[in-house]
């Protein structure tokens, strides 16, 4: 990738508890390109959405970042401190999160939010921050802008509450845009026009999404790019298309099975046994491997980040081999016998 | 087809908001509504055969957990009635409604809501049974053990509390409460939308594995098409409290017919098909409490002619066992 707009490299995270430090984020590395999408897949738990708030420097105490660096176009952002770090935040790098009710005021008109999201950055008059604001509607495919702008956000349904708030994000045409689960509250007929609209955002404005989900079928048609984390860590990464079709971590496989619309129906399904582990808890060496079905003696170790051809990679002893035609019905075989 | 087990009859729900005080007053002077009404069900019919499952799929406020709520005997019926092997589901008190409750038992979405926290999860599983005599109370701790065995807990777990369980975890004890009752038919509203995936599978593997075993019937609600394609026998799709189309699964996902459904599985996003082009829905869900005239979906279908903003389409059969309601079936929409 030649324009990297933003280089995460060994990121850790860290939250100060009764149990101990829990490292919520343990060297997550990543690069995500201009116009392009990163999906950063994980369940709950898996510190997915550490790693974004961590990005924006939202981590407030018990929390610190521990170590590494966050480079937003050459600067590296975990070394700002306050006033620098704000004017940093909605301006070169933004947030879209999961409840656009988070986002916005009740209480304020969405034009009067706009305004002043506009303001506290660039020194323009009303009349122009208020233009500009109605071009962002209008960019997210909003209809009568002009009119939303005098509007309360209870005025609005949820799906258009979630586009308000990506409008916001893109008033300054931020270079980064992270998107904590955006669509998850919405439904699949709303989903669909807001990755429809984020699409071709992306395209047309050269933004970049990481787009942070637990959704598998959002990213496989949404990014370009994923990261699969598990307990803290990416576990495997790569272009969107290969990593779904031949996923080399065995978690990332499992994952993958478990999806019901891949089944013939009323079959069995592959699933991954046991549950996410504690953080406070964690198993020596590689986290998943009490749930692996490929576990061997190395796991209690921790494993090594595997390069693969095409900048894929995988934090495993044992990755699974390539898959050169369909995958999932080859791959679901090894889960079938798990219970 | 065997006898009907669940026969629902042009059934409708609506819910009333009655003005209060102030509005009261508002009104008297002449200003702002009187009633609101929500018809959040409107004349839905369907038959569901022992040891079926039927899928109910739709968006938020298209009315499929009120259908289930009404099934279960939580809501009543604004119109129209529901038997249940023959008896009404209803509130009227007597012993042989009393014994029906039992028999429908209900999974809730989120079972960090639906068990009680302070309660041991052993008694929270034996209170149905002990309390309407399926069990005596000196064996409840075998028959608790049991059942925990078999949704797949350690039987030893039954002292502890909800707090100590994960979601998955706390989902087989909700299964394991509603199994303790001896069900016919399950009503589950949304089971697995709270859980992870790799957790989803380890909970619809162990429904249809109970289903097996134990000959249940149930009404599968979900928004996920994908979860209710893997469990359901039939399908139904809703839409602003109207069923638009009903189909044995398989036939349905192979090809949908009313124009909503369509849309619908357009708008899904899929794993392993790659990137996709979005085709989305136009348009927003109306609101319940202002639905469109005629059909329902008009506004937002691209078919949609002058005759769908008049009438609305009846349900009709389109094939064996397949019924859709849309004007384009039925003579065009002009």
């Amino acid at each position: 990738m030649s324009d990297v707009v933003l280089r995460v490299k060994d990121l850790q995270t860290q939250f100060q508890t009764r149990a101990g430090v829990l490292k919520a984020v343990d060297g997550v590395s990543f690069e995500v390109g201009r116009g392009r999408i990163l999906g950063l897949v994980g369940e709950s738990g898996s510190g997915k959405s550490v790693t974004g708030y961590s990005i924006l420097g939202l981590i407030e105490p018990p929390g610190r970042i521990a170590g590494g660096e966050v480079v937003l176009k050459g600067k590296d952002l975990t070394r700002l401190k306050g006033e620098a770090m704000r004017q940093v935040r909605g301006a070169q790098i933004a947030m879209v999160f999961q409840d656009p009710m988070m986002t916005l005021n009740p209480v304020l008109k969405i034009g009067t939010q706009m305004i002043a999201a506009v303001r506290a950055h660039d020194k323009v008059s009303r009349k122009a921050a208020r233009a500009r604001a109605r071009n962002a509607l209008a960019k997210v495919g909003i209809p009568s802008p002009e009119e939303r702008l005098d509007a309360y956000p209870h005025q609005l349904s949820g799906g258009m509450r979630q586009r308000v708030a990506i409008a916001i994000a893109l008033l300054h045409s931020p270079a980064v845009i992270i998107a904590d689960e955006p669509t998850t509250a919405l439904d699949v007929s709303i989903q669909g026009q807001i990755l429809a609209e984020v699409r071709r955002l992306a395209d047309v404005t050269g933004t970049a999404f990481v787009w942070v989900t637990h959704d598998l079928a959002v990213v496989s048609s949404l990014a370009d790019d994923i990261c699969v984390m598990y307990a803290g860590r990416v576990v495997e990464s790569g272009p969107a298309t290969d990593v779904i079709a031949s996923p080399r971590h065995p978690y990332t496989a499992g994952l993958l099975a478990s999806v019901p619309a891949e089944h013939e129906p009323g079959t069995k399904l592959p699933q991954v046994p046991g549950s996410t582990p504690s953080l406070a808890n964690l198993p020596p060496g590689c986290a998943f491997a009490p749930r692996c079905f490929k576990a061997g003696p190395a796991c209690t170790t921790t494993p090594p980040v595997q390069q693969f051809e095409d900048g894929r990679t995988a934090l495993c002893h044992y990755p699974i081999e390539p898959v050169s035609c369909q995958p999932l019905s080859s791959t679901s075989t090894t889960y079938r016998s798990a219970s | 087809m065997p006898a009907a087990l669940l026969d629902i009859d042009h059934v409708s729900k609506r819910f009333v908001k009655h003005p209060n005080l102030g509005e009261r007053v508002a009104g008297l002077l002449g200003a702002g509504p009187k009633t609101e009404i929500v018809r959040a069900v409107t004349d839905v019919s369907l038959n569901v055969a022992k040891g079926e499952v039927v899928g109910l799929v739709g968006e938020s406020g298209c009315g499929k957990s009120t259908l289930g709520r009404m099934i279960a005997g939580i809501y009543t019926p604004s119109d129209g009635k529901i038997l249940f092997d023959k008896v009404p589901v209803a509130k009227e008190q007597g012993r042989r409604t009393q014994k029906l409750t039992t028999r429908v038992q209900m999974i809730h979405q989120d079972p960090f809501a639906s068990l009680n926290p302070r309660i041991r999860i052993g008694d929270t599983v034996a209170e149905g049974p002990v309390a309407h005599r399926i069990v005596k109370p000196r064996d409840a701790d075998s028959y608790v053990a049991d059942l925990l065995g078999r949704v797949g807990l350690d039987p030893t777990y039954r002292r502890r509390f909800p707090h100590q369980f994960s979601g998955g975890q706390r989902q087989r004890i909700a299964i394991a409460r509603a199994l303790a009752m001896k069900p016919d038919l399950l009503v589950l509203d949304e089971p697995v939308a709270s859980l992870d995936v790799s957790i989803q599978a380890q909970v619809l593997n162990l429904f249809m594995d109970l289903r097996r075993d134990l000959d249940l019937t149930g009404i599968f609600i979900s928004h996920d098409l994908g979860v209710v394609r893997h469990v359901s026998d039939r399908v139904a799709i809703m839409y602003l409290g109207r069923i638009v189309e009903l189909a044995p699964t398989a036939e349905l996902y192979a090809a949908p017919n009313h124009p909503y459904t369509r849309a619908l599985f357009e708008s899904v996003p899929r794993v392993g098909v790659g990137k996709k082009n979005f085709r989305p829905i136009a348009g927003e869900i109306p609101s319940p409490l202002h639905p469109p005239s005629g059909c329902h979906f008009h506004p937002r279908c691209p078919f949609a002619g002058p005759r769908c903003k008049r009438e609305a389409p009846p349900l009709t059969a389109i094939g064996p066992g397949r019924f859709s309601a849309c004007h384009l079936n039925t003579g065009g929409t002009d």
